[in-house]
């Protein structure tokens, strides 16, 4: 099989199709990323500065590296016990757990914010319990890790799953005939394979726990200096007219998506065969 | 793989995952998978499915029907519908432009694809409202028209269009890569315009890519919140959308009427995909 290679324009069409494409990326996502930057710097540098100096700035950074810190570890166990559990072994209902693992990409933010106030919310299921104990669930931490946890849930599991079940068993199985121990067969022959992989899907993980806004937002309460994230405090900053305050915090969220988007480019190049092969250009 | 014989004596069929159980770590490991599973994903859906109805199914459906909830939920769905259709035109031709040809900055075109998935909803929310304003960038261009775009629904279809890009071009990058090139070019030995050779050569192979593309944008449009809301005004029964609705209720603590919503939602997104299923069937059948 033969696939057609990519050619220099050289038709009118070529050229119109190209530059249509370019228009359109130009307008619909470099002008907001201009815009993010042309409003963070309205001021003047010293302005843009003052941000950082914000401590409802700095708090609500704080919480969202300590959201993220508590997530990414948990993310990062599921994602490799359900790829060892899934691809190494045949179980009943494997399809059906599958499809569970994938749910929280199709739902919308604000139901994966609503479900926990369901069930630790004043009139939940757990509310009543939960109060006479005086334990804060929703409008404090716990309840922003849960919803950050739901809606990252698949980040980790969908890059190992597609890669384990690639790579197979032989040298796994090979391992454990000659004697090797679990965590030997662990740490010397899975982890090796999958580690572009792995670190892939922790970076995909991260920049979603960093930066989600409806599901926090249900949970959160909105408390300043408390239960304020970074995306949070950035929906406040705006809708009090502070532009420069919020779009300067925003700029923070901007580096890590560039960032995010160049260690993924990177990868993708690199370590194409070491990843799930949706990702191999 | 020899039969095995159980303890009575009867010879009983082979498993087939016997022979994969040789390697350990199954009972800690798919046990961690359903204690995450049920704790994160299975038992918080319970309790959205179980609260809507503690006043009834009637209440559940007076809710939906509510005027102001039924005027939202129509608009997530028509602004979801129209944004991935535009999408759907317009991913197809990045598609193919960043497949087909070679040009300068054709790498950078190519990640900056992603930078919806990658940037914070609530960022590109701040940024879209601020170009499309009555005084942004682009807004004050069309404010000289009389035309809003900022605070009516098409700020929301355009925040979705937004949101949406990413999910069409790389659905449909990868089977236009992989695509024969034999094919094409025998159409065009048989004297196929190019039109034709697209409409009738390629169009039906990245069919079922297209459509799950379509499906995913879709439902990522209806329940959009973070890049809308800023972007919308919220101007209940004008450019109010579903997920605000259930932030709204749960203000009021009206948590059956969240849950109401927020399944109605669901059925929307599913009804879609079952149509969007039975649609790649047809083509299927068609030999398409």
């Amino acid at each position: 099989m033969r696939r057609k290679a990519a050619k220099r324009p050289e038709k009118l069409t070529d050229y119109t199709l190209i530059i249509f494409a370019f228009f359109w990326m130009a307008l619909i996502i470099f002008l907001p990323l201009m815009s993010v930057l042309f409003n963070a710097f309205k001021g003047g540098l010293p302005k843009y500065l003052e941000t950082f100096a914000d401590p409802d700035a700095m708090d609500a950074l704080k919480l969202t590296l300590l959201v993220t810190a508590i997530v990414l570890p948990l993310n990062i166990i599921f994602g490799i016990a359900s790829a060892w559990a899934i691809t190494r072994f045949e179980f009943v209902g494997k399809t059906i757990l599958l499809s569970i693992i994938d749910l929280p990409f199709s739902l919308s933010p604000v139901i994966s914010g609503l479900v926990w106030v369901l069930m630790f919310g004043a009139q939940g299921w757990f509310g009543e319990f939960l109060q006479a104990h005086d334990i804060d669930v929703i409008y404090a931490l716990p309840g922003i890790v849960l919803a950050t946890l739901l809606v990252t849930l698949p980040f980790v599991a969908r890059e190992l799953i597609p890669l384990m079940d690639d790579n197979g068993t032989d040298e796994e199985v090979a391992a454990v005939t000659l004697g090797a121990s679990g965590w030997d067969v662990f740490f010397r022959i899975t982890l090796p394979n999958i580690k572009w992989a792995l670190l892939y899907g922790v970076l995909l993980c991260m920049a979603r726990a960093m930066g989600e806004f409806g599901a926090v937002s249900v949970v959160s309460g909105h408390i300043r200096g408390l239960t304020n994230t970074l995306p949070l405090h950035i929906e406040v900053a705006y809708n009090e007219y502070n532009t420069i305050g919020a779009f300067g915090a925003a700029t923070i969220l901007v580096g890590l998506a560039f960032v995010t988007l160049a260690i993924k480019t990177i990868l993708e190049w690199r370590y194409a065969d070491e990843l799930s092969a949706q990702h191999r250009h | 793989m020899p039969a095995e014989i159980s303890k009575e004596g009867n010879f009983i069929k082979p498993k087939t995952f016997r022979r994969t159980r040789i390697i350990p770590g199954f009972s800690i490991s798919l046990g961690i998978t359903i204690f995450f599973v049920s704790v994160i994903v299975i038992i918080p859906l319970l309790a959205l499915l179980m609260r809507p109805w503690e006043n009834g199914f009637s209440g559940f459906i007076d809710t939906l029907f509510d005027k102001r909830v039924f005027a939202a939920l129509k608009i997530s769905f028509l602004c979801s519908l129209l944004a991935a259709l535009v999408n759907l035109f317009v991913g197809v031709l990045i598609a193919w432009v960043l497949v087909r040809y070679d040009f300068p900055g054709k790498r950078l075109v190519d990640a900056f694809i992603d930078m919806p998935f990658a940037l914070p909803t609530a960022v590109s929310g701040i940024a879209l409202s601020a170009i499309y304003a009555p005084n942004g960038w682009v807004g004050s261009f069309f404010n000289n028209f009389g035309i809003k775009i900022a605070y009516s629904p098409i700020g929301i279809f355009i925040a979705l269009v937004f949101i949406g890009l990413p999910f069409i071009v790389r659905s449909v990058q990868p089977v236009l890569s992989e695509l024969e090139a034999e094919v094409e070019e025998a159409a065009e030995t048989l004297g196929a315009s190019p039109l034709q050779t697209f409409n009738h050569v390629i169009l039906p192979a990245i069919m079922p890519a297209l459509l799950s593309g379509f499906s995913l944008a879709f439902a990522r449009g209806m329940g959009e919140y973070g890049s809308v809301i800023f972007i919308a005004g919220n101007i209940p029964y004008v450019s109010e959308i579903a997920p605000l609705l259930i932030v709204v209720k749960l203000e009021e603590y009206d948590y059956a009427g969240a849950a109401s919503v927020g399944i109605g939602m669901l059925i929307i997104s599913f009804a879609i995909l079952f149509v969007l299923n039975l649609t790649q069937q047809y083509f299927a059948k068609k030999g398409l």
